[in-house]
């Protein structure tokens, strides 16, 4: 049907077997860029009619498709997907080419078509992305992968979607972990370790509620979570680092120690785990080498220093630390050489974590009034503050950099009553942001990485 | 038993008082019914407290030395409340030289998770070391941090916030 021209044929985890991009059947351009970086953001109107196929089976399977990349595009802030009853053209019977004419009347800026071929339990997959005004195509990529993943192929469009548009990499296809909260803010309050994609779907807990469990983190390089759990009661109570199989749900203590072990966080390579160890009443930071076990101490001071995160290329750790009186923002190299202090605005710092792009650390920021998220670069200047409210903490970067999720609870009232905490993944702009779609509330989210299977 | 006792309307305000810091567990809240008593206790006092508690037993430190000592925002210093209720704890403590307890930090939820375990660490050893310092053997001492994960208070007020940030003896 389309002419196809091979420009990458790439492997994919087995999901993708052939990629291509389709030739543009028009001039490609570079208008249709959405530029959130000023002004007041307005999500763009996009327009995705149902993928077609050539039977009814293929017309369902699109239509199963198109839904999820409309479901994924809406969430993300970034678009407006237009309600079908506004399409004049059907796309059943368009040609090559849309006409351009009868979508400019539904007000879309952008239109994305799909057809969809299924071969045995291959689902062959072509989508376009048009700009309306502009009349011409933006990108155009075929692709084929198992019926099995279809939530993943059809993510995969969302992403070219997303990239073409903002020039970002899409985030479509990852998944978040995080606190399933009964109760916010009560005493009945139990926590459920939890994943799901990032938009929702495929919902799993991953504990009972039993135990109390803090803080999961993705393995950046393969299926698995360190958290912080406690278990055991009265005389025998812990509250350990461990590590979980997401494959298997096996999980096992990070080993055995003396005090309480905490804010796990693994280095951008995977090898080694960076952790929190008290000893009596204060707390440092330790890493241990996953594969040799082998435990250094990094900080030794009467303080409390947890927190810690690597910066992207490895090299040096920002933590928390109020060695110094006050709660602020420390960075030192990866072997515990030179720490120096890099938040000196009013208020309590907390929770840095580096963005995976190594140009900005999200922070945490407590002041008398409010708690703020807030960014900075990593020599602590150019700080601001995205988003704010009555209790924010624990940012955690989407790993395309563009995006902060972090945990928003609205306070009860006197007999601890509709308190709510949320999961938000606010652009770093903050001018835009949304709410994870997680079945309960939430908190302590984690994103896996773009390539996370 | 959370729910009994928000509906029940106990009248026994006392008896109340001791519950809460059952209550206060989260965790293990259902196993430590008020009207058992381990077996240390049990060795440690004979008879009742004047308000009709088992001698030696979680209730009768609640009432009668206090369970919890409070603490200021983002502090981990005992104040002078603290100072005397912790005396006393020290003296209940001597009084029963068979019971051993674990100390939990409380945090109030306007921190941040990680710091909080570390702060609630750091109050629950402020008690342990006044504990030591009036002669408690630091071996029946066991310490654990909660942070600002359990919250002992409900409701987002500055009392209830002032409440939540503190340390509790659990008897083992």
């Amino acid at each position: 049907m389309f002419k196809k021209y091979t420009i990458a044929l790439t492997l994919l985890k087995g999901l993708v077997f052939g990629l291509f991009i389709l030739p543009s059947l028009s001039p490609v351009s570079a208008e249709m860029v959405v530029e959130i970086t000023q002004g007041t953001f307005e999500p763009t109107p996009i327009a995705i009619p149902d993928f077609v196929g050539a039977s009814s089976e293929e017309n369902a399977l699109g239509t199963e498709m198109s839904q999820i990349v409309t479901n994924d595009l809406k969430i993300s802030g970034l678009f407006r997907p237009l309600s079908h009853s506004t399409f004049i053209e059907n796309v059943h019977q368009m040609g090559e080419v849309p006409r351009f004419g009868d979508w400019r009347l539904t007000n879309a800026q952008i239109l994305v078509t799909g057809r969809v071929r299924k071969e045995g339990n291959l689902l062959r997959i072509e989508f376009r992305l048009w700009d309306v005004f502009s009349e011409k195509q933006l990108e155009g990529i075929a692709f084929s992968g198992d019926i099995s993943d279809l939530r993943r192929l059809a993510h995969r469009i969302s992403n070219a979607v997303y990239k073409r548009i903002t020039g970002d990499a899409g985030y479509f296809d990852t998944q978040v972990a995080y606190i399933a909260e009964s109760a916010p803010n009560t005493k009945r309050n139990t926590r459920r370790l939890a994943i799901m994609d990032q938009d929702g779907a495929n919902h799993k807990f991953l504990s009972n509620g039993k135990n109390l469990v803090l803080t999961p983190r993705f393995s950046p390089i393969d299926p698995q979570i360190a958290y912080m759990g406690y278990s055991g009661q009265k005389k025998t109570i812990e509250a350990q680092v461990y590590l979980m199989n997401l494959k298997t749900n096996q999980k096992a203590p990070l080993g055995k120690f003396k005090g309480m072990t905490f804010a796990p966080r693994f280095s951008p390579d995977g090898s080694h785990l960076i952790f929190s160890q008290t000893q009596g009443g204060y707390s440092s930071l330790y890493v241990e080498d996953l594969k040799s076990h082998a435990i250094k101490r990094l900080t030794n001071s009467p303080a409390i220093d947890t927190s810690p995160c690597y910066s992207p290329d490895g090299t040096q750790i920002v933590f928390n630390s109020d060695r110094g009186g006050k709660r602020e923002l420390y960075v030192m190299n990866k072997d515990g050489s030179n720490p120096h202090r890099i938040s000196f605005g009013d208020g309590i710092y907390a929770t840095p974590v580096w963005s995976p792009r190594g140009d900005l650390i999200a922070f945490t920021k407590i002041t008398k009034t409010k708690l703020c998220i807030g960014v900075m670069r990593p020599d602590g200047s150019g700080e601001r503050l995205i988003s704010q409210g009555f209790i924010l903490e624990g940012p955690t970067w989407c790993p395309n950099g563009r995006l902060i999720l972090y945990t928003r609870q609205t306070p009860t009232d006197r007999k601890g009553r509709g308190g709510t905490s949320r999961l938000y993944a606010v652009d770093i702009t903050g001018k835009y942001e949304y709410v994870m779609p997680t079945p309960q509330d939430a908190s302590a989210g984690a994103w896996s990485p773009l390539d996370y299977n | 038993m959370f729910k009994g006792m928000k509906r029940g309307n106990l009248q026994m305000r006392i008896r109340d008082l001791a519950l809460l810091s059952c209550v206060a567990l989260g965790i293990a809240a259902c196993d430590t019914v008020p009207t058992t008593t381990d077996d240390s206790s049990m060795q440690a006092g004979q008879g009742l407290d004047s308000s009709g508690f088992p001698l030696g037993s979680q209730e009768d430190l609640a009432v009668s030395a206090g369970d919890r000592v409070f603490f200021g925002f983002d502090r981990y210093d005992l104040m002078p409340e603290g100072s005397e209720t912790a005396a006393r704890q020290a003296a209940w403590l001597q009084k029963y030289p068979n019971v051993t307890v674990t100390i939990s930090g409380y945090c109030d939820p306007r921190g941040t998770e990680e710091y909080n375990l570390g702060l609630g660490m750091r109050r629950a050893n402020t008690l342990k070391s006044a504990l030591i310092d009036s002669g408690v053997d630091a071996n029946r001492i066991a310490t654990i941090s909660y942070g600002k994960s359990i919250l002992l208070v409900e409701g987002s007020t500055e009392d209830a916030f002032a409440q939540d940030r503190a340390s509790v003896i659990t008897l083992n």
